[in-house]
């Protein structure tokens, strides 16, 4: 594989309140637990000094849970650990995502101060029913506090985290939502549609509802939502990340591209020299001293030709032929020519040619059907 | 060992409506009499297969030796033959009932006389057997055993004042059947001197003996040595061992003779050789008549078995080829379908023995398996003069061929509450019923008859009948014989190709809607695809309903970031692999759970 710059993700697992769709690892605790978990972060990143060779870090994000639960302080210690221990680039994104319930300008600005170039705050939408159908601890209006609060507090790099899709959404519910998020004129916008997991009050509630959206509703909000955001001048990169010119994630399109990564924090996912492995997902065996990587996984070139195909056909730049074939040496017509022309036929993925090098991505369809998409490339074992 | 005195053989069988306390009773007596501490009965002895134990009905006969040594002092042999309590079963029960002299009639001190305690009853009497009553779970706050007593006297004339009270799940009144049993089932006749002649009335193949056959003897005796023949299928054999039932095994002895209950083994390497009902003989001297009532077991209900991977068709055909060792009922003979491959049309006495076949080839046989809708035998009378029996719907002839069709009818008696009357009557009349009579058995109860076309009873009926009384109905039935009927091939065409394995004869009136309902079904057992897929019913190449799957529109996750991609990866492994099991039909795949869900269709949606 080609050497590139590492990333690192730290797990704040943290919330005031769990919100009814989510099913990720988060729960509230109190300030002493949360202290108690930033030495224990420090500490476990400080067993990675040295570990990671020579590659720079190019990007550090803090995901959660909620990350601004954490004091200025706390953010500038982990962040000054980091510092300690890899060698961050000099453009390095360093990010961390926001529920604007509980933001302070004090904090914002210790934030920034601690080195914190992009934030991304959690709206999800501008609508006060919907706000209170997911369960989200704050309103519309502590948004645009938050928000007004974040750019005097001097960050030029926002992004703002929406969901569509919601059980009995209405096309000019979601439109009035981008609408008002565009109008403050964010450099980035995620948008997710909503996936109803199993075992939230979410899933409970709407599971057997005739709220949920059929398949045509979802897609006719989720195409009216791309082309708004377009003609707003978000360029859509993947599938729910939208970002004016020059202001795409560098992070989550990292992900995308198979770069390595090594994250911190309880279930904290990593991805470095061709092997994947999880921490625990026991607050009180990470607290204990536990940072030993559990699921180990060992991916082969099959393993890692597959990920390359259905992670790159997310973006809608989609996968170079030759990048593919210089980083497996593999011939790309051997291996996926034939799958290939299938989906083209299908009229699911296209073909480009950008400065002689060849790339193949998702058309819109293939988009909306990227399981499928991805699905195919999959390889039979011993091929 | 000198003859056994046949006035000390009490041989009897208790019958009983399901769930009214059978088998629980008769591990109280084996318990009682000392052949096993409680502890060592695990749970109910006689049903002894895993599935009869969950179902909590008895699915083969078993049988026991107990002695009891009664208030007179006297030692008595007691052979208690558990008969299987399943209208599937008529045949194997009635063969039990031959083998016996009296049977002990259970009845739920709640819940009264049902249809099977009727059904069960009147075969008893046909036997000539002395049936005497015995009122359980009389220790339920909701016993009512003084208008259960009543109710037997009036509805079926047994004498019931004297009938013991009994919990047979808290061991109460056990010791007052025991010597009713002694009291009032006859001792066996019968010379032991004359020439052998004993009933078959169910036998097992176990790996090491070949056949073991369980029999009643009549008259005469058989030992070691004897050679004995079986007088409807000529087999012949030399028997190699006798014996007696202990709870649970075999316990081998020198000589069975006439009056007694017990096993032979004679090397006999397939249950086909020894047919329930079948009368056994010495060949060297053979009785003048075989005893009444055999008859050959017949299939009543067909579907077509396939494994869900075609790579197990050997390992289905060997499972098939070992239950049927144990089960001269049970019939298979391969086929192919389009859709499905290569499997087996089997044919079983009824629902319930479809099910726990298919229960057991999945569960003993760790097989996974797609079954196709159970469908009756029909009669085609061609044009020909030819007679078709036919069992698989695929293989009707042209209609241009046809002369007519005639379909098995059965007498049902239901049982039910009052209340539900109209409901159950309004079902019957939808399955096409015709009317024969209601019978009120008290003011609260009446016993419905009728008319009812096998086919219509055989998906569904029981379900809609317990959902329509609220569980308060019970149902029995019997075959009455073959008519001529209205029938027609419904055939599904999906992506306008025609799906063999979801073809299958319905009443010409009822086709429409069950073609609807069928269409109904599938839409929602069949995955988008990237096109819109036409599910249709026809009848005799014309279009009668029609659904369509529409196109899929949205197979994404909206997230996929670090900790997502292994995930990811699971899901659209996960998605392939489902797609492999799915069956092929033109550019359509079908998945296996569409085959199965158009066997439920109830009448209520």
């Amino acid at each position: 594989m080609i050497d590139t710059d590492l990333m690192l993700y730290v797990h704040i697992p943290f919330c005031v309140r769990k919100c009814a769709y989510c099913d990720f690892l988060s729960a509230p605790a109190g300030d002493a637990v949360r202290e108690q978990y930033v030495e224990e972060l420090c500490r476990e990143i400080a067993d990675y000094k040295g570990k990671a060779g020579h590659r720079p870090v190019s990007s550090v994000f803090f995901g959660g849970g909620t990350p601004s639960l954490l004091t200025g302080e706390q953010m500038s210690r982990i962040l000054d650990t980091i510092r300690n221990c890899f060698t961050l680039t000099e453009d390095a994104e360093i990010s961390m995502e926001m529920n604007p319930g509980t933001v302070t300008m004090e904090n914002l600005v210790q934030y920034k101060a601690a080195g914190v170039g992009r934030i991304s705050i959690g709206l999800q939408s501008m609508q006060e029913e919907e706000l209170s159908l997911l369960g989200r601890i704050h309103d519309a209006h502590t948004f645009l506090e938050c928000y007004e609060m974040a750019r005097k507090a001097g960050f030029s790099n926002i992004n703002v985290d929406l969901m569509m899709g919601l059980p009995g959404q209405k096309r000019e519910a979601l439109a009035d939502t981008l609408k008002k998020v565009t109008d403050l004129s964010p450099e980035h916008i995620s948008l997710y549609s909503l996936i109803l997991e199993e075992h939230t009050p979410l899933y409970e509630t709407y599971a057997d509802s005739d709220k949920l959206l059929s398949q045509e509703e979802d897609r006719a909000l989720y195409h009216m939502a791309v082309a708004m955001l377009e003609e707003k001048g978000y360029h859509q990169y993947e599938i729910s990340n939208f970002a004016k010119e020059g202001f795409f994630c560098r992070h989550n399109e990292g992900y995308w591209r198979r770069r390595p990564y090594l994250s911190f924090g309880i279930g904290a996912a990593s991805f470095f020299e061709e092997v994947r492995w999880n921490n625990t997902s026991s607050l009180s065996d990470y607290l204990a001293g536990d940072h030993a990587p559990a699921d180990q996984e060992i991916l082969t070139l099959k393993d890692a030709m597959e990920e390359f195909m259905f992670l790159g056909l997310r973006t809608t730049a989609g996968i170079c032929r030759e990048t593919f074939e210089e980083a497996f040496e593999e011939d790309y017509e051997t291996v996926y020519g034939e799958v290939t022309r299938k989906l083209i036929a299908q009229g699911l993925l296209q073909e480009r040619e950008e400065g002689g090098k060849h790339f193949v991505s998702c058309t819109g369809e293939g988009l909306d059907l990227n399981n499928l998409v991805g699905g195919a490339f999959l390889l039979e074992d011993g091929e | 060992m000198s003859d056994v005195d046949q006035s000390r053989i009490r041989n009897f069988c208790i019958v009983a409506h399901i769930d009214h306390g059978k088998s629980t009773l008769a591990d109280r007596i084996i318990e009682k009499t000392g052949l096993l501490t409680s502890r060592e009965m695990q749970a109910q002895v006689l049903d002894n297969m895993e599935l009869e134990r969950e179902r909590g009905i008895t699915i083969k006969a078993q049988t026991v030796r107990i002695i009891y040594t009664a208030k007179d002092g006297k030692e008595y042999i007691l052979n208690l033959i558990d008969t299987p309590g399943h209208v599937d079963f008529n045949y194997e029960v009635s063969r039990s009932l031959a083998a016996c002299e009296g049977a002990i009639l259970v009845v739920d001190a709640s819940q009264g006389i049902e249809a099977q305690t009727l059904a069960n009853v009147y075969m008893a009497l046909e036997h000539d057997l002395e049936v005497f009553p015995v009122i359980n779970k009389i220790d339920l706050p909701s016993a009512h055993p003084d208008e259960v007593k009543e109710e037997i006297e009036d509805v079926i004339g047994l004498e019931a004042q004297d009938a013991p009270l009994v919990s047979a799940k808290n061991g109460i009144g056990i010791d007052e059947v025991l010597e009713a049993i002694v009291e009032k089932v006859p001792a066996p006749s019968g010379d032991p001197d004359a020439p052998l002649q004993a009933l078959i009335f169910d036998s097992v193949y176990d790996s090491y003996k070949g056949v073991i056959v369980f029999c009643r003897l009549k008259e005469g005796r058989i030992r070691k040595g004897t050679r004995v023949r079986m007088m409807a299928t000529g087999a012949e054999a030399e028997v190699v061992e006798v014996g007696y039932f202990g709870p649970g095994q075999f316990i081998p002895c020198e000589e069975l003779s006439a009056g007694l209950v017990g096993y032979f083994t004679a090397s006999i390497k397939n249950v086909k050789d020894t047919r329930v009902g079948d009368t056994v003989t010495d060949a060297a001297n053979p009785c003048a008549e075989p005893l009444p009532g055999y008859k050959k077991v017949q299939s009543m209900v067909y579907c077509g078995i396939y494994p869900a991977d075609a790579a197990d068709y050997t390992d289905l055909r060997d499972a098939l080829e070992k239950l049927q060792l144990n089960d001269a009922s049970l019939k298979y003979e391969p086929e192919t379908s389009i859709a499905l491959g290569f499997g087996f049309r089997c044919g079983f006495l009824g629902l319930l023995h479809l099910d726990v076949i298919q229960e057991r080839l999945e569960r003993e046989y760790d097989l996974d398996l797609v079954t196709t809708a159970p469908g009756v035998i029909y009669k085609v009378y061609k044009t020909n003069g030819e007679v078709i029996e036919l069992t698989n719907p695929s293989n009707l002839p042209d209609p241009s061929e046809i002369e007519h069709m005639e379909e098995p009818i059965v007498n049902a008696e239901i049982m039910v509450s009052t209340e539900y009357i109209g409901p159950i009557m309004q079902l019957c009349q939808e399955r096409r019923g015709k009317y024969l009579s209601t019978e009120y058995i008290e003011t609260t109860r009446a016993l419905l008859k009728y008319e009812l076309p096998l086919n219509e009873i055989i998906y569904d009926f029981f379900d809609a009948l317990k959902s329509r009384s609220r569980g308060y109905a019970s149902f029995d039935y019997e075959l009455k014989g073959y008519e001529p009927s209205k029938l027609v091939k419904l055939d599904i065409l999906i992506n306008h190709e025609q799906v063999d394995a979801l073809s299958f004869i319905v009443h010409a009136d009822g086709a429409y809607e069950r073609g609807r309902k069928m269409c109904e079904k599938l839409v929602n057992e069949i995955p988008r695809h990237l096109f819109e897929i036409p599910i249709q019913a026809s009848v005799g190449g014309k279009i009668i309903a029609r659904t369509t799957v529409r196109a899929m529109r949205k197979d994404v996750l909206a997230k996929c970031y670090g900790g997502d991609i292994s995930r990811k990866k699971k899901l659209l492994e996960k998605q392939k692999e489902g797609k492999k099991r799915m069956r092929q039909v033109g550019s359509v795949e079908i998945p296996q759970s569409a085959f199965m869900s158009v066997l439920k269709l109830d009448n209520d949606d």
